[in-house]
């Protein structure tokens, strides 16, 4: 599929630090970051008026879901303005808590993991192909995503029995499955939930949730671009080789503790590979795929990235510490050690570990790095702000983004799911769009004049269905 | 080509200081890294001219980041956990 909707879906970690007796639980907080979104619809589950969707999860962790993108860049950019967006809505509700007299601070995290064990999830959506057999796309798909971590893993530090250590990604020490339908106990790394919100009989929704969320631009970019165009080789069924991993669970584990990204790993033909080897397969198929085959200049780019990025940790990770996060989060935690002469038993290579991910332009150690110009970009800081507010123009969310804004001028509920737009009271009164490329905005305008010529005869509006 | 992509290498630039002091970083290390080589020739080269001039703009670095560190990092870390999400 050269036209594909790309989606992210990034639980974030949240709490609050209390500067004496008075506390305030989790819960709270959260109602309070939810409060300055006025809404008619459900509390701790909105739409934005940038088509994403804002929405309290399991385990109690604000979530932001990007709206439907239709290329990797725009799907970070959407990523990038869900951090300023909640960043936002931080401030106001710091400024409650000051107002409820509860001294402290509330700080919120893109990371995936505690110090303990707990884990919450960075999710991609990929809209594939329905004539594509699912198990076949994904054992094709879980060597390349088992790897990916080398230039996807957002880096973690942990204590274990001998000492502390530094591992590649955040995700992979809690992944216990293949394929499985749960996502919170036995993750798996590919997700059988089936969710299109889109023709069911055309395609069908990939959920990976093996990922990390990242900081860097550079690496979420590259994270999304290259598995984007393995999808687009599978569809077209020109990977003629095969990674299958004897233990695909153990390697993803194996894979994380290996920093050198050296160590071979053994495949079910039983030859050996390392995980850069194994990707350097797959980013050469990838090479000839491009002289072949319609390919957009994004994913080209991505390819020419991929292909640099593998040259570097061949050659040495640390070439990459200003582009994929989980080297530049260790070599800021090596200066640090080196410059203060302590040692990685230190709690404060824990908190480096953790604020680096911190969302906060002013206390975030990932956006320290970029005011100083040493990570290295791939967004601008305008069009990430424009993406707080404006939709992307080339799918369904720009219909959802255009509805919220006019609804909202014009004061009439709503209630909103990807695929419908529902009104007032009368919830059979509403726009279904099942096609999430689908841009045509008239078809809202008309929705919303209706509303309003028809005020006065409510009853003449019940059948109204525009279908798309 | 994407907008951005091609950047001035600054980035690069500001952390070749620490590169080139490869031995002392391999000790500092944690177990299980370790085996990737350390530092790059040129890079090398590169810092005999300016190396003075980016050690002082990289401690600049590490000293403002310690100025925004969480100060309590002990209770922070140990305080923070999180319930299971997806």
């Amino acid at each position: 599929m050269q036209k594909r909707i790309y989606g992210l879906e990034t639980e974030y970690g949240i709490i609050f630090t209390p500067e004496g007796r008075k506390t305030l639980p989790v819960e709270k907080a959260i109602r309070f970051l939810f409060e300055k979104l006025i809404t008619t619809e459900h509390f701790l589950n909105v739409f934005l008026e940038n088509g994403a969707r804002f929405y309290q999860d399991t385990g109690c962790h604000p979530e932001y879901a990007t709206p439907e993108c239709a290329a990797p860049r725009q799907l970070i950019v959407f990523d990038k303005a869900g951090e300023r967006v909640l960043e936002d809505l931080q401030n106001y509700a710091e400024e409650k808590i000051r107002e409820e007299r509860i001294p402290g601070k509330l700080s919120i995290f893109k990371n995936n993991t505690d110090f303990v064990g707990n884990s919450y999830g960075c999710h991609e959506n990929y809209l594939v192909d329905r004539d594509v057999d699912f198990y076949y796309l994904a054992e094709q798909l879980i060597p390349f995503l088992v790897t990916r971590q080398i230039y996807a893993g957002a880096g973690k530090v942990f204590q274990a029995q001998d000492g502390v250590h530094y591992c590649v990604s955040q995700r992979a020490q809690h992944i216990y499955q293949k394929i499985s339908g749960t996502t919170t106990n036995d993750r798996s790394i590919i997700n059988t939930r089936d969710e299109p919100h889109a023709d069911r009989e055309k395609y069908r929704r990939l959920h990976v949730i093996v990922g990390d969320s990242n900081m860097s631009e550079y690496t979420n970019f590259l994270k999304v671009g290259a598995c984007a165009v393995v999808l687009q080789m599978i569809e077209d069924n020109y990977i003629n080789k095969d990674f299958t991993l004897r233990n695909p669970v153990k390697a993803i584990k194996d894979i994380s503790y290996d920093t050198s990204c050296r160590r071979k790993l053994r495949l079910d033909n039983g030859r050996e590979y390392s995980p850069i080897e194994i990707q350097r397969e797959y980013c050469e198929i990838a090479q000839r795929y491009i002289e072949q085959y319609p390919v957009s200049d994004e994913l080209r780019q991505a390819v020419f990235m991929w292909s640099h990025v593998l040259d570097c940790l061949e050659d040495d990770p640390n070439r990459l510490d200003t582009k994929i996060d989980w080297v530049i989060k260790r070599r800021l935690i090596e200066s640090y050690v080196e410059r203060f002469g302590t040692t990685w038993n230190d709690p404060r290579v824990f908190m480096l570990d953790l604020q680096y991910h911190d969302i906060r332009l002013d206390r975030g150690l990932y956006y320290l790095l970029e005011r100083r110009g040493a990570v290295e970009r791939v967004l601008s800081d305008d069009e990430v702000i424009k993406a707080k507010t404006e939709p992307p123009s080339d799918t369904r969310a720009k219909m959802r983004g255009e509805f919220i804004k006019l609804a909202r001028q014009n004061s009439i509920q709503y209630d909103l799911d990807w695929s419908n737009i529902r009104l007032g009271n009368l919830l059979n009164v509403r726009v279904i769009c099942n096609n999430p490329f689908e841009t045509d905005t008239e078809k809202v305008a008309e929705l919303v004049r209706t509303i309003q010529r028809t005020n006065l005869r409510k009853t003449s509006l019940s059948k109204l269905v525009i279908q798309s | 080509m994407i907008q951005g992509l091609v950047n001035p290498r600054r980035g690069d630039r500001l952390f070749e200081v620490a590169r080139a002091a490869g031995g002392q970083q391999q000790k500092q290390r944690p177990k299980g890294g370790g085996e990737e080589s350390s530092g790059s020739g040129d890079g090398a080269k590169k810092l005999a001219k300016k190396g003075g001039e980016l050690k002082e703009e990289m401690d600049a670095l590490i000293d403002e980041i310690d100025e925004v560190l969480e100060e309590n990092a002990e209770e922070f870390v140990k305080n923070y956990v999180q319930r299971g999400g997806e």
